[in-house]
């Protein structure tokens, strides 16, 4: 079916898929919300949310409910157009990430083959670098716009933050890369379906990527741009309705897209073991791989959540310390070892 | 076409705005445009990487800044006229000298034709086959920046 020379069915293929991969990810946010508070519950032995339907699988509904009909306050002497600007960015840079996480292999229907992936850049790890270091406009924007003192430490705190944790990050990459020879995700994944999972090579650098993961993704122990007990609740103090709810939910998205990301780079992605062996159904291998995924991408989401009621808030200046002084040079020995390892195997 | 436009409008915004932050924020729309040109230009890697440099560390810097400082354009002194006069002098200056210079370059048509210079593996092979000299040295002279950005920090 080509119609003016365009290829309909590659066109319907990926508004479905982006589809799917965007509903996924709002319904995972919306009950990561409701794990957050199930895990928090059960760590600190309470029963957290029972009320609004069965063990209280409803009360996300209710809470996006109870967001949207409440009154939208925005404070008079707030900058109205970058007040509103703000949310937006964060929830449209949480949502672009998805796109070039492989979320299983092919599939064949009706005879055509189907990937998983949205799409297959050549340089989808630094994709997903560009769009997370842009996820701190929202944060800086909302909180400048919002012209209150607590919103405007919040926003400082967030962008230094942020820009100190990029760099291990990048660094911890950059060891993963030399490593697999390519910056395309579903190259990486399908390395590691032949041979061993990431980590096992790349364990420090795993290390390094999940605390950087958490300081980006603002949460604790490193939550400081909403510390609620020095802040009153930080960059989204003036926000109220569904504008807070977006800084709220862009958080776990990002939550959720992170944990798919380190599965994906470290632990295999949709790959299992013996996912070559077992003689099923190609299809049947796909959907298997991609429940893989999906449950390597909740006990992430799990350890986040685990860490959180665990471990306390760090204060500023030991968070600087920890990146500047910690977290770099140990990215730059992992760099080193890899790079003279990697050197040395191909001698 | 829309993307030159966009940047051209974004670009005269920056410049023209009487808020800094606006003026940030414009510069940052620019960036993303250009962005846009390279992966028209096949070059996805130069994109990307623009967009993390400029777009996600340089101008997080500037806004970082600016809103620390007291913006109440009331408070700020207002420039002497003459600046002004010898601000536009020297612009337009710098503008006729560029102008006669790019009047007598020798414009290669450019080729419509997508090349592959910009991914990432030929780019690679550029700059650590051909050009590994200048590569270097301009490391170490980010090196130097560094070290005397430390050096006169630590003067406190």
């Amino acid at each position: 079916m080509t119609l003016l020379s365009i290829d309909w069915f590659f066109i319907i293929e990926k508004v479905l898929l982006i589809s799917g991969v965007l509903v996924l990810s709002l319904v995972v946010a919306m009950y990561s919300t409701w794990g957050e508070r199930k895990v928090a519950a059960w760590i600190q032995d309470r029963l957290g949310p029972n009320r609004a339907g069965f063990m209280g699988l409803l009360q996300p509904l209710a809470d996006g409910g109870k967001l949207f009909f409440k009154e939208e306050i925005i404070p008079t002497n707030a900058n109205r157009f970058l007040f509103v600007l703000g949310p937006s960015i964060a929830m449209l840079v949480a949502c672009m990430t998805s796109a070039v996480i492989p979320w299983g292999d092919t599939l064949v229907i009706a005879g055509r083959p189907v990937s998983l992936q949205i799409a297959d850049v050549n340089i989808g790890i630094l994709f997903i670098f560009g769009v997370v270091s842009m996820g701190v406009y929202g944060i800086m924007i909302g909180g400048w716009a919002s012209n209150n003192k607590y919103s405007l430490l919040a926003s400082v705190r967030a962008a230094s933050q942020i820009i100190s944790y990029e760099l291990p990050m990048g660094l911890a990459l950059i060891a993963l890369l030399m490593l697999t020879g390519s910056l395309s995700l579903k190259d990486i994944v399908e390395q590691q379906r032949h041979g061993l999972w990431n980590v096992v090579y790349q364990p420090l650098g795993f290390f390094i990527f999940l605390v950087c993961a958490f300081a980006e993704c603002n949460r604790a122990p490193f939550d400081l741009p909403e510390a609620e007990n020095e802040l009153n609740g930080g960059y989204h103090l003036e926000y109220s309705s569904m504008k807070l709810g977006f800084f709220l939910f862009a958080e776990y998205i990002n939550m959720f897209i992170s944990s798919a990301l380190i599965a994906t780079m470290y632990f295999g992605g949709y790959a299992f073991p013996y996912m070559d062996k077992l003689g099923l159904d190609p299809n049947m291998v796909t959907i298997l791989g991609f429940v893989a995924l999906f449950l390597k991408t909740l006990f992430f989401i799990f350890f986040f959540m685990w860490v959180r009621w665990t471990v306390p808030r760090f204060r500023y200046d030991q968070l600087m310390r920890l990146g500047w002084k910690i977290m770099i040079p140990l990215a730059l020995v992992n760099m080193l070892i890899t790079g003279a390892l990697v050197l040395a195997r191909q001698h | 076409m829309v993307l030159s436009v966009v940047a051209l409008v974004s670009a005269l915004g920056v410049v023209l705005s009487k808020n800094p932050v606006t003026s940030v924020l414009c510069l940052i729309v620019t960036f993303f445009t250009i962005a846009g040109h390279y992966i028209m230009m096949n070059a996805q890697f130069l994109a990307v990487v623009h967009i993390i440099v400029y777009a996600g560390a340089i101008m997080v810097l500037f806004l970082y800044v600016l809103m620390l400082m007291n913006l109440n354009a009331d408070l700020e002194p207002q420039k002497r006229n003459w600046l002004k006069y010898a601000g536009a002098i020297s612009g337009g200056a710098l503008l006729v000298v560029l102008v006669a210079a790019l009047r007598d370059a020798s414009m290669p048509a450019l080729s419509t034709n997508p090349t592959d210079i910009g991914l990432i593996k030929n780019l690679g092979m550029v700059l650590f086959k051909q050009y590994v000299v200048p590569f270097e040295v301009s490391s170490i002279l980010f090196l130097s920046a560094m070290i005397g950005a430390v050096v006169i920090g630590k003067k406190e």
